[in-house]
């Protein structure tokens, strides 16, 4: 007993600012360099989920992170080493309006609440520890007003991870259905947002968008936990903003 | 050894592999082998750890013939469920399974549906209705809760039926399989390299231990060797797994009794490991360095440095944990006596890793079935004998001693190396043969079986996590106890949904 109150009295804060920036060797978001690429589409030709394509007027390849699994084919088969990962994480999007205007909108307003309701809709378990993972003491999802809550009924926005299994499609739309308006719902990981490595097959219907509307995607295979924080942020003012 | 055999011969042949019990059941799984020449075929692993081999039965249906043998379950109860998935996606028939609801396929599929043969069309999604019906208990008084597929916290989807008298659980039945990707059918036709990439992400806890597994078998299948670099990052990657798997799992038991103070030390514990893996590989979940042949990039020495100045503050806060519950009585007598598993019914039904280590099976394909490197490091391989949740803490405690012990060693023999080569080129596999592949994930050992084709694709991948085998003992595990521990006994368990349902 006296050892339980000792390590409570001795514990410290440890929850840290929300950093997009992973570490040094993270494969996070991707960068071109436009004058060392020959645009040699080898990157195109790579990547295993279609994620890369040739942009019409540049020439240069375009990612589209709803689909990138950030394996790093693309970056192993380019000669001149003109397209690399960075640490970052890859910036969540949104369904409609962009990101870039949201982002000042979430920095200038703190102190919303959204009620999170998880879903795993046929996942390989890794964006669902990673979510896990935002309850910690390091990321301390409380402390920005936002909590998971255990029913449907109670949520303000489903948090869907996986590709769509013919298994869970019922349950799916029942918890959305469940849901009070306004609702959001939010595709974690590349297999929520674009089907991933997975696609459509006879046991899984693919793709979150085919089922719901999707208002907030966020990239990764899987996302840190700092970038789902960043998209939950967007959700609570996107939240805001349908409540008015 | 491969007994090549017919469906009539099975029973014998299955008794002449089990040695009255000394090899245990392994693994069994369909083939549609038509394209080859022959016809469908079963194959029915047992493992010889004595001899540090696996025993393979193939059972061979010919064209053309009856779809059905004589069931082995009610002699090896572990046969229960590969014998129901591989009639639900094969057709193929057990006579005298005592139990043969659908496993696998649930009720959007229609009945005589059985994707995993050949002529059906990956991509075509067939719908019908089926029945599935949960398995209950009857009586005066006796009543039904129905929980999941979704559940209140960040757990992974299954569907369980208890059924109570009072709060005393008398039986439960698991419905499963609802992250059901079809991913055995889905790498057919791929390269392996295309295919390793899927099996990277059949199961994040399990990323390393699946791809470990799916290289070996291929591995098996060249004369080319893995290089000794290779393969002391591949161990190092796999401990670490094991590590953070343990560590968070410790912390996820408490969950289960609502002792926050400890799921937040275990959560704030595991998060400075997974630190340590973005550093290490590029990714939290280990993704994307083990290829077929070897590993894909060097690892730092920063990041091992990293690594090492972390191992100890995870042994030393790892230590203060386990101290803290070790002296707490009111968590004691929720975790001692509770969820037992018995020494009998861990064999029956084969179990594998921490689940049956804690009920005093001694097993471990570390040791029983060596491979990479680990016959040059030295490890002990701890079993307690109560069953219940309280053992199968202490099993995961114990390993987490050993497995910092061999991260260290591991570490050790690294820094000496010289030849740092990462991968043998351009491999030739041989074709139109099965191999298999195991390693140690932190739930227990984790197979892959497969198959290449004339062009050097995938043929057929089975893939049997370690959770495979252990599911079904946790329906056994919880009878007698109240349902408020339901809980505690799944999270000292600890079972992936994801690589099981595939």
């Amino acid at each position: 007993m006296f050892k339980l109150i000792e390590t409570i009295i001795a514990g410290k804060i440890q929850t840290k600012p929300v950093n997009n920036m992973g570490a040094k060797n993270f494969r996070g978001e991707l960068e071109v360099n436009s004058i060392d690429c020959i645009k040699c589409n080898k990157c195109v030709e790579a990547c295993p989920v279609g994620a890369i394509t040739t942009n019409q007027v540049s020439g240069l390849p375009e990612i589209d992170y709803k689909r990138c699994i950030f394996c790093g084919l693309c970056v192993d088969s380019c000669q001149k080493e003109a397209l690399k990962h960075t640490p970052k994480d890859a910036e969540p999007m949104l369904g409609e309006g962009n990101f870039a205007a949201m982002k000042t909108l979430i920095k200038s307003r703190i102190g919303r609440s959204l009620a999170i309701r998880h879903f795993d809709a046929g996942s390989c378990n890794a964006c669902d520890f990673e979510m896990g993972e935002l309850s910690n003491p390091l990321y301390d999802l409380h402390h920005y007003g936002m909590y998971f809550v255990a029913s449907p009924r109670h949520a303000d926005l489903l948090m869907v991870t996986g590709v769509v299994t013919r298994n869970l499609e019922q349950a799916l739309i029942l918890s959305y259905e469940a849901m009070q308006e306004p609702k959001l719902v939010m595709a974690v990981g590349a297999c929520a947002a674009s089907g991933g490595v997975f696609g459509e097959n006879y046991a899984t219907v693919g793709q979150l968008d085919k089922l719901l509307p999707v208002d907030i995607t966020v990239p990764g295979c899987p996302p840190r936990p700092a970038a789902m924080l960043l998209g939950l942020a967007a959700a609570a003012d996107l939240y805001a903003k349908k409540k008015k | 050894m491969m007994l090549r055999i017919k469906p009539e011969e099975l029973l014998s042949s299955a008794a002449i592999c089990a040695a009255k019990g000394q090899n245990v059941f392994t693994a069994m799984f369909g083939s549609d082998e038509r394209q080859l020449g022959g016809g469908y075929a079963i194959y029915v692993l047992f493992t010889d750890a004595q001899k540090h081999s696996i025993k393979t039965i193939r059972v061979e249906f010919a064209a053309d013939s009856e779809l059905i043998y004589e069931s082995l379950t009610p002699i090896y109860p572990a046969a229960d469920w590969y014998e129901r998935e591989i009639y639900d996606m094969f057709g193929i028939k057990p006579i005298g399974h005592p139990d043969l609801r659908p496993l696998v396929l649930h009720e959007s599929f229609p009945d005589g549906y059985y994707p995993m043969r050949k002529d059906v069309d990956a991509k075509l999604q067939i719908r019908g209705k089926r029945e599935y019906k949960m398995s209950t208990a009857k009586g005066a008084g006796v009543f039904e809760i129905a929980v999941g597929p979704i559940h209140a916290g960040i757990i992974e989807p299954g569907h369980f039926r208890f059924s109570q008298a009072g709060e005393d659980m008398l039986q439960l039945d698991a419905k499963l399989f609802f992250t059901h990707r079809g991913i055995e059918k889905l790498v057919e036709g791929k390269t392996v390299d295309e295919a390793l990439l899927i099996v990277e992400r059949i199961c994040g806890a399990c990323t390393v231990a699946n791809t470990l597994s799916y290289c070996q078998a291929l591995e098996k299948l060249t004369v080319q060797t893995v290089p000794k670099y290779a393969w002391l990052i591949r161990m190092f990657l796999a401990e670490i797994e094991r590590l953070y798997n343990h560590v968070g799992d410790t912390g996820n038991l408490c969950a289960g009794l609502g002792f926050a103070l400890v799921v937040s030390m275990g959560g704030a514990l595991k998060e400075k490991i997974m630190h340590c893996n973005e550093s290490l590989v590029g990714n939290r979940f280990l993704r994307g360095i083990i290829v077929p042949g070897g590993i894909k990039q060097e690892i730092s020495m920063e990041a091992l440095q990293e690594l090492k100045t972390t191992l100890v503050e995870v042994e030393q806060s790892y230590n203060n944990i386990m101290e803290l519950l070790a002296n707490h009585s009111d968590f004691l007598n929720r975790v001692k006596t509770t969820g037992i598993v018995r020494k009998q019914t861990a064999l029956d039904l084969a179990m594998v890793g921490v689940a049956a280590r804690a009920s005093g099976v001694d097993t471990d394909c570390r040791r029983d079935l060596p491979y990479g490197l680990y016959n040059t490091v030295e490890f002990e391989i701890p079993i307690e004998h109560s069953g219940d949740v309280y053992a199968r803490l202490l099993v995961r405690e114990r390993e987490v001693t050993q497995t910092i012990n061999l991260l260290r060693q591991i570490i050790d023999q690294l820094e000496k190396v010289e030849d740092k080569s990462l991968c043998y080129a351009n491999p030739e596999y041989r074709t139109n043969e099965g191999s298999w592949g195991i390693s140690e994930s932190a739930h227990g050992n984790n197979l892959h079986w497969l198959m290449l084709d004339k062009e050097q694709k995938i043929y057929r991948l089975f893939v049997r996590s370690a959770s495979y085998p252990n599911w079904p003992a946790l329906t056994i595990a919880v009878q007698g106890d109240i349902i408020p521990d339901f809980p505690l006994i799944n999270k000292s368990f600890e079972l992936c949904y994801a690589c099981m349902d595939r």
